[in-house]
């Protein structure tokens, strides 16, 4: 599904991520943890195709195709989805039409007919009930006003809707209450089969026990220094970063 | 032959004697013209209200006034997104019955029938009453001037007291590389109402130099909705002067989007208490575009409220221009005023010059005036696209989306939608 290999990327000519090597294989759900700063949300958004970051060397291609020279639409039209750490606000964008009109160019890009207002709110209504998110949260502008949590649920909506191959959850747990966190987990779950992979961000094992990986990697400084099973979560959970830190020091 | 504002004194010496109306005050305004010129115009006096807009290129161009039509009007006037309502068509400055659509009341020979119920209004033509009105100031004002002088047709609508209009368009279709100087005047007897919709379009390098008098009587509203849609090479200069009595409401909104200079300029007069004026509106530029809203709002009775936003959207090497003032008399206590104009700018080589001006004579009022400039947002930018939404449509949402405090403004859901498409239009224009 995702091939990473020895991805370099900058900000403002600071570099971020330093050689990256990552193999997502179809149907796997990857774990990405590691300390504050190290480049996990970096690497969600230049998987995405952010414009700002620019890739100074190595190779990420999705299902054989290159994904760093296309255009972020093409990515997502392929199949690729962030769930933002920070979901963006759009005031003036109401949530039905943003979702309506990212669902038809997905539709589109895929030869399949758009959806009408009426087929389009049935839809979304029946996945946002899923997701214990109440109806209005549909009719208000994108993620503005929403708390925490509600732009969180809001993003797994977007994702139930768009149903990609490729999800990169970047920290959707963080800032949901114990039940969101579930039904997130289940949302997560319900997509999961041959055709989906998901690299999941998190800070927390407690996403892990319901959304159960097949690999761990710890990313530190702009690189993955361990790549363990799911009881490296739990390892890192009882003694976090600290012997990792200065093994790479 | 000359141009410039010899050209137009040279035609109005000409025709002057086959003018219709009061000539002393045509010849007054001739004068005033003489004296001041084209704002930017070789012989033009630099003017302060003409600070950010040049009439050079207008003072450079030749009218071609008795050259034949070049376009066909039935053929423009059929690719306009009309409404389904009453219209008053002006060709090339001159009234046409035949392509307008009247009701059963009204008085306009020729006109067909329209297929909207009736309502109550009349109009009459400026071609066989002259009505230059009370409000304009052709000794200030340059183009008003020149409209004075120059003026040969217009329209004379009239609502009677307590009654409803509804929808009456007002079109003005140019068809030749000529100048016109339509002069229109609306009256709203107490408690009347009307929306009326105005729309401006044609082909060639034409002037089109429309002065508009309204007055809204006690309790009256008028709707005032205005697209100007002109061709890419025409010159369009619109002057409003609105006089609100107790009561009564002027809500206007205009969306300037073609010509190659627009300066749209409204004065509007709260000279009752409680009256109120919304001056709304919305500037979609591009490539060497300019597009100027000027407004004066004036506050003489007190208890009125004023509200402006002005939104610009300037693509290309476009420029916009807004300037408003808010005047309020000693005695217009408990004024609430308010103007706020934002630019998006879609392009590094796009410009935005802003002058709010508060001239404030009461203790008792409450004014603000605020403006923003700022690009499309990045972040927001990036969500959209990578939700799959082309990059093309992205900006067209965010567009719109601050387009929304203006466009939300027109309560009419019918004429709402029809901007929304002349929006979505513009879009189109700016792909191509
Ligand atoms: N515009 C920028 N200019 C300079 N540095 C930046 C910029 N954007 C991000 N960074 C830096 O890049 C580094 C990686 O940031 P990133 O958001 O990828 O971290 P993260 O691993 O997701 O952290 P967290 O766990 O806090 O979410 C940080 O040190 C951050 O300060
Ligand atoms: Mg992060």
């Amino acid at each position: 599904m995702l091939e990473i290999r020895g991805l370099a990327a900058a900000i403002n000519e600071k570099p971020i991520l330093k050689g990256i090597d990552l193999t997502v294989p179809d149907g796997e759900v990857h774990a990405i943890m590691g300390p504050n700063g190290s480049g996990k949300s970096t690497l969600g958004y230049v998987l995405s195709g952010r414009e700002d970051y620019a890739v100074t060397a190595g190779s990420a291609t999705f299902n054989g195709i290159d994904l760093l020279d296309m255009e972020p639409e093409a990515r997502a039209a392929a199949g690729l989805f962030l769930a933002f750490q920070a979901p963006i606000e759009l005031p003036g964008v109401n949530n039905a039409n943003f979702l309506r009109t990212a669902l038809n160019a997905i539709r589109r890009s895929r030869g399949e007919s758009e959806l009408d207002a009426v087929q389009f709110l049935k839809l979304a209504r029946a996945e946002a009930k899923r997701l214990a998110m109440p109806d209005d949260m549909l009719k208000r502008n994108v993620n503005v006003g929403f708390s925490g949590g509600e732009k969180k649920r809001n993003e797994v909506l977007q994702m139930a809707l768009l149903r990609p191959k490729l999800a990169i959850l970047d920290e959707t747990d963080s800032g949901l209450d114990i039940d969101a966190l579930k039904i997130v987990a289940d949302g997560v779950n319900a997509l999961r089969g041959p055709e989906f992979s998901a690299l999941v961000i998190t800070h927390h094992q407690r996403l892990l026990d319901h959304l159960v990986p097949n690999r761990v990697h710890v990313l530190l400084n702009g690189q993955i220094v361990r790549s363990g099973g799911p009881e490296l979560a739990k390892e890192l959970e009882k003694r976090g970063y600290g012997d990792l830190i200065a093994e790479a020091a | 032959m000359s141009t410039g504002a010899a050209g137009f004194l040279e035609r109005y010496d000409s025709v002057l004697n086959a003018l219709p109306g009061d000539s002393a005050l045509r010849a007054a305004a001739a004068d005033a013209f003489r004296t001041v010129g084209l704002p930017g115009g070789t012989r033009g006096r630099p003017i302060e209200a003409w600070k950010y807009t040049s009439l050079r290129a207008l003072a450079e161009t030749k009218f071609h006034r008795d050259a034949a039509p070049r376009h066909e009007a039935e053929t423009i006037l059929a690719n306009l997104p009309l409404l389904d309502a009453p219209r008053i068509v002006f060709v090339d400055g001159v009234l046409r019955a035949d392509l307008s659509v009247m009701l059963a009341p009204s008085v306009m020979p020729g006109a067909g029938p329209a297929s909207t119920p009736s309502s109550a209004f009349s109009v009459a033509r400026f071609a066989d009453q002259a009505d230059f009105g009370t409000l304009t100031w052709p000794d200030r004002e340059p183009m008003v001037a020149l409209n004075t002088m120059l003026a040969e047709d217009g329209a004379i609508l009239h609502v009677p007291a307590g009654h409803d209009a509804g929808i009456v368009q007002l079109i003005s279709i140019a068809t030749s590389d000529a100048d016109f100087h339509p002069r229109h005047t609306i009256r709203l007897g107490e408690n009347a109402r009307l929306a009326l919709v105005e729309i401006a379009a044609g082909q060639g390098a034409y002037l089109l130099n429309t002065v508009a008098e309204i007055h809204v009587a006690d309790g009256a509203a008028l709707t005032h909705v205005r697209l100007q849609n002109e061709a890419a090479m025409a010159f369009h200069v619109s002057t409003t002067y609105a006089d609100v009595q107790a009561g009564g409401t002027y809500d206007s909104f205009t969306l300037n989007i073609g010509a190659r200079l627009c300066r749209t300029e409204v004065h509007a007069q709260l000279s009752g208490a409680g009256a109120a004026a919304h001056l709304n509106a919305a500037q979609l530029l591009v490539g060497s575009q300019h597009g100027d809203f000027t407004s004066v709002v004036s506050h003489t009775a007190p208890n009125c409220q004023s509200r402006q936003t002005v939104k610009n959207v300037l693509a290309g090497r476009s420029r916009g221009v807004f300037q408003g003032r808010i005047e309020v008399a000693r005695g217009a206590q408990k004024t609430d005023g308010y103007q706020m104009n934002q630019a998006l700018l879609l392009s590094p080589h796009a410009e935005i010059d802003t002058k709010p001006e508060l001239e404030i004579f009461a203790d008792d009022v409450k004014c603000s005036h605020g403006a923003t400039v700022g690009e499309l947002d990045a972040d927001q930018m990036f969500y959209l696209r990578s939700r799959g939404v082309p990059e093309a449509e992205a900006r067209a949402i965010l567009v719109r989306a601050f387009l929304t405090e203006a466009l939300d403004a027109v309560t009419d859901e019918t004429i709402r939608a029809w901007l929304e498409n002349a929006v979505a239009g513009w879009w189109e224009k700016l792909a191509a």
